[in-house]
């Protein structure tokens, strides 16, 4: 079972100031924290545990730069054999760039099964996946929260609302975004980590994958990032702890909450 | 040629809300551009909802056939992208749904028209959709344009428009034979299973103590367990309490859990990412406890708390418990 995984190293979002650029296209990055894509982490374990209960390889790639490197040195310590990062040089990235740089490095690896997550932290596209498998001519399910494999196929849960999920059998090769709770991760071990040193490492760019001009364009474009506006939202109690909580007793008593 | 297309979502012979939605919102951008709106729909022959969609739309198009029951991405492609190619929509929407977030993808690969995803604002420019998107988990909004096309897809976020509509031009339902020669497709559907039914049914509560990532470890959720039963209240929590299975399933909140509608929904440590606030529109009064004073549940709470939860949590039980 050849299997690929595919990450992304994210701004941790939570308890952060974020700020925009001068041109307001962006979002500045020098304050920021950086981590691996909570979906990517049950991306790479769902990965590993397939390759430990039925033998295989788990090939992790990225597209950014150097930096980025963290997020498949941790993949590699989490138990994936080798990765790729492909460098994306002066490439605007949208999803439809970026899954042409992904299917370029992708497609001679031929794997069975293509894992990434639902969507990226900071982008909430959750296309790139689904559009890599359409240019790679793979099948494709999104938001799985259950993979069984057998004989050439996958049965597969599809997360729907409301608790529902969907249980198809799917023909390999077959790339699925996964969706977060469909394993526990494994914590990275210092044994890991040493591991992963060892480990293939190779960078691929942008310029050797032979892209035509039409990939290599964006079809979306940012216009503009800016702030929600902030109309309408709650009331903010003020005040030490028992203020506080003297305050939410009595809301509570006043919407007729027994306590 | 042209039109704003509306790809309708439905399961087990019920329109989702989202479609309702999305219809809305098409006949709002046909009364501001001269697009007509067509919902398409592929669907087993017995659909009890075609009467509704006419209602809903100047035109539906309909491929109805035993196969089509269930969704099916190898299906829809293999049809909706010679009626693309036929007809070349200006504008299609999908919901920006598990069936959307598959769909979208191949249709916009295989027809190359531009495709932007979960989509909060959609406005015409120029007589070329414009739409915001929220990114960064809710904390920031970000305006979007397309590259030139003929056509262009996006996906829109449940619950991000009403699905009240004012009856515009209706009528008009385009029957088409299913493809003689429809591949066979490469997944199967197997079954519907519901995973969160559970020993508490949160829905009934009408008091809930909501717990976020913000409780930091299992070990924690001892001390709100209390709080809980104290203040005569249900433990319910946002997703990624169970993704650690530190709660089971169906004490979640949310898009894939549950909607819920207490009287008073307490939600601690939780961030208000759009899937969680989904499940307490309903909520008559929220109040919200977060370090985080950038937190999205702060935009949609009645009452808000800039607080560790855990010193909130300290102070209530002190209070109540004499």
């Amino acid at each position: 079972m050849n299997i690929v995984v595919c990450v992304k190293r994210v701004p941790m979002t939570q308890e952060v100031d974020l700020r925009i650029s001068e041109d307001k296209k962006e979002v500045r990055k020098d304050n920021l924290a950086w981590v691996v894509n909570d979906w990517d982490n049950y991306a790479i374990e769902e990965a590993v545990r397939i390759t430990e209960s039925s033998g295989g390889t788990v090939t992790a790639v990225t597209v950014g730069a150097e930096d980025d490197e963290e997020v498949l040195r941790r993949a590699l310590a989490m138990g994936a054999d080798r990765a790729i990062r492909i460098d994306p040089g002066e490439l605007e990235l949208d999803p439809w760039v970026l899954s042409g740089l992904l299917a370029g490095a992708i497609r001679d690896l031929a794997p069975d099964l293509i894992l990434t997550g639902v969507q990226a932290e900071d982008d909430n596209h959750g296309a790139v996946g689904a559009i890599l498998a359409e240019r790679l001519d793979v099948a494709h399910a999104s938001v799985v929260n259950g993979i069984e494999l057998e004989q050439g196929k996958a049965i597969i849960h599809v997360e729907l609302e409301g608790g529902m999920d969907e249980v198809s059998i799917i023909g390999l090769p077959v790339l699925l975004t996964v969706q977060s709770g469909i394993n526990e991760p494994r914590y990275v071990s210092v044994m890991g980590i040493r591991k992963a040193r060892k480990k293939e490492l190779r960078v691929i760019r942008a310029t050797e994958l032979g892209l035509s001009s039409e990939d290599r364009t964006p079809r979306t474009q940012i216009q503009e990032i800016f702030f929600p506006p902030e109309t309408g939202g709650a009331e903010i109690i003020e005040g030490d702890a028992s203020t506080i909580a003297e305050a939410i007793l009595g809301i509570l008593k006043e919407k007729g909450v027994n306590v | 040629m042209g039109g704003i297309f509306v790809i309708v979502e439905h399961r087990q012979g019920k329109l989702r809300d989202i479609t309702l939605e999305m219809l809305a919102k098409a006949n709002e951008l046909s009364r501001e551009s001269s697009q007509g709106v067509t919902a398409v729909v592929l669907s087993a022959g017995d659909a009890e909802f075609m009467d509704d969609l006419q209602s809903r739309a100047a035109r539906v198009i309909a491929v109805q056939d035993d196969r089509l029951r269930e969704y099916n991405v190898d299906d829809y492609r293999a049809i909706l992208v010679p009626l693309f190619q036929e007809e070349r929509p200006l504008l299609t929407l999908m919901g920006h749904t598990p069936w959307g977030m598959d769909l979208a993808p191949a249709l916009a690969v295989r027809t190359g028209y531009p495709l932007a995803t979960d989509c909060v604002a959609v406005d015409w420019e120029n007589g070329v959709p414009v739409v915001v998107r929220s990114i960064f988990n809710g904390k920031l909004f970000s305006r979007v344009s397309f590259h030139e096309s003929v056509g262009y897809l996006i996906t829109v976020r449940p619950g991000a428009f009403s699905a009240e509509f004012t009856a515009g031009e209706t009528g008009g339902l385009v029957s088409r034979q299913l493809p003689a020669d429809l591949p066979e497709s490469r997944k199967q559907f197997l079954e519907f299973v519901d995973t969160g039914v559970g020993e508490v049914d949160i829905t009934q509560a009408d008091f809930l103590v909501s717990v976020g990532r913000g409780i930091g470890e299992s070990d924690n959720l001892g001390v709100v367990q209390e709080l809980a039963e104290m203040l005569g209240g249900v433990l319910s929590c946002s997703r990624p309490v169970v993704d650690k299975n530190w709660l089971p399933k169906y004490h979640q909140v949310g898009t894939s859990g549950k909607s819920v509608k207490p009287k008073v929904y307490l939600a601690l440590g939780i961030s208000g990412a759009f899937q969680h606030v989904a499940g307490i529109s309903g909520a008559g009064t929220v109040v919200a406890v977060n370090k985080d004073k950038k937190a999205p549940i702060f935009r949609v709470a009645d009452y808000g708390v800039v607080e560790d939860l855990f010193v909130v949590v300290q102070a209530l039980k002190e209070k109540v418990g004499g």
